[in-house]
């Protein structure tokens, strides 16, 4: 329970305590706005354009990639506490060689396709 | 005592933590990264300009905090306090002596890597609020480069979890004390774990978030005053939690060989942040060493390098150990 408690507090108390230096910041800060001041940087030159665009959906693989490889370490986890105590014998170890393997094929296969060149 | 007090004086020593820690750790980049370049660094304010910190913190603190025109202004204010918050409570992980820990989970591993996951996801809201192109080119090579090492970081870990037989990390500190640092027959996974942790903090060789030459000040660029301090608090305290939390995993924690782990007493934490300290130096060097990886570059490294050879390591890790138990006994 005590856990829970501390970590709650982190993530509470801690966003307490950025707002509240913010607002420390707010109070002494000067603010005179103009219309300039608000303009994005653009090596000084007013802004072409808007920022917000479209991606290549090149990304995206690398994306599908990264969930697929990201739950196999989750997997892997559990796994290598029970792994590491003598008691579980060598099955264990062969299974997860065998999955390992699977995907380290389909990451060969991702390889060839070219799909983990960045553009 | 009452438990929510105790958890709140737990949030103020870390805070405090965090707070020595980064303007230590700007201190000592200054000077670490002069020494590098063949530079002299702050010299002029207090003994070797170590009051140079004093006026940064005025400024930050006494700057025009501004917003550009367009931006997104919610995401914009939020993006800071969700690059922060998760830094603070990854602190609350790592032990720094035998009850000198603020959540001692038996997930301690999994919990920081989580947290410190939720890092890249401020600093994407923050390059996407800004409206800027610089900021935004930078936000998204911060979540490709955080996709590419998540997973050789991950996967680092897990020798000494297999080692210790626990994610409890105050037990892998233990686990160590009684045996032999982790580092010895993992070293592999050290180094890698070193240097996912260099890219997790942004540094270079791996800063291509805010690659000044490029990108102005990447994700950050539109910030200015507390805000930015905030980002800038964030990315030196994460220097801190990479670098204890290698030292946890790799190389004894707050333990020293050869000395009984429950008389170390007022020294433990003593113990752990000079550990920590030269790691921080191990990545000052290297970063003042080392030019810039290219993106792609970068990430072919992640992808093609790393990865296959850390799932690979992991098992040949797991079928020696298993060896060595089957030749030795169970007790080795």
């Amino acid at each position: 329970m005590f856990e829970q408690v501390v970590i709650a507090v982190f993530i509470i108390a801690g966003a307490a305590f950025a707002c509240l230096v913010l607002s420390l910041s707010w109070l002494l800060s000067p603010t005179k706005p103009t219309k300039d001041k608000g303009l994005t940087y653009e090596c000084g030159v007013e802004p072409i354009g808007r920022p917000w665009v479209r991606f290549r959906p090149g990304y995206f693989v690398y994306a599908i990639l990264f969930v697929i490889f990201d739950i196999e370490v989750i997997f892997l986890f559990p796994w290598a506490i029970a792994a590491g105590s003598a008691v579980t014998g060598w099955f264990i170890i062969i299974e997860m060689v065998v999955f390992v393997t699977i995907l380290l094929i389909g990451l060969a296969y991702a390889w060839k396709e070219g799909a983990l060149n960045w553009h | 005592m009452n438990v929510w007090l105790q958890a709140l004086l737990w949030m103020l020593f870390v805070v405090t933590i965090m707070m020595v820690s980064g303007a230590s750790i700007i201190y000592m980049l200054r000077k670490v990264l002069a020494a590098a370049h063949l530079r002299i660094g702050p010299n002029t304010l207090g003994p070797a300009g170590i009051l140079q910190l004093v006026p940064d913190v005025i400024k930050l603190l006494t700057k025009e905090d501004r917003h550009p025109n367009f931006s997104d202004k919610g995401l914009y204010c939020l993006a800071p306090i969700i690059i922060f918050v998760p830094m603070l409570t990854a602190f609350a992980f790592i032990p720094f002596g035998p009850t000198m820990v603020a959540a001692n989970v038996n997930m301690g591993v999994m919990m920081i890597l989580a947290f410190l996951t939720l890092v890249p996801l401020g600093v994407f809201a923050a390059g996407w609020a800004s409206h800027n192109k610089y900021a935004l080119i930078g936000a998204v090579r911060s979540v490709g480069a955080a996709i590419t090492f998540e997973i050789p970081l991950l996967l680092s870990v897990l020798p000494p979890i297999m080692l210790a037989g626990s994610m409890n990390l105050s037990e892998i500190v233990l686990a160590q004390a009684n045996g032999f640092w982790f580092v010895i027959p993992a070293l592999p996974s050290a180094v890698i774990f070193l240097i996912c942790a260099q890219m997790e903090t942004n540094q270079a060789p791996f800063d291509m978030t805010e690659a000044e030459s490029e990108l102005v000040a990447g994700f950050s660029t539109e910030y200015s005053a507390m805000r930015f301090g905030f980002i800038f608090l964030a990315e030196f305290a994460g220097n801190f939690v990479m670098a204890a939390l290698a030292v946890t995993l790799f190389f004894g924690g707050w333990t020293l060989p050869g000395i009984d782990p429950h008389s170390m007493g007022i020294f433990a934490p003593m113990v752990l942040i000079i550990k920590s300290y030269i790691i921080i130096f191990l990545f000052m060097m290297v970063r003042g060493n080392f030019s810039r990886y290219r993106v792609d570059k970068m990430a072919a490294l992640g992808w093609k390098r790393l990865i296959p050879f850390t799932l690979i390591w992991v098992l040949v890790f797991a079928i020696g150990l298993r060896a060595v138990q089957t030749l030795f006994g169970a007790g080795a």
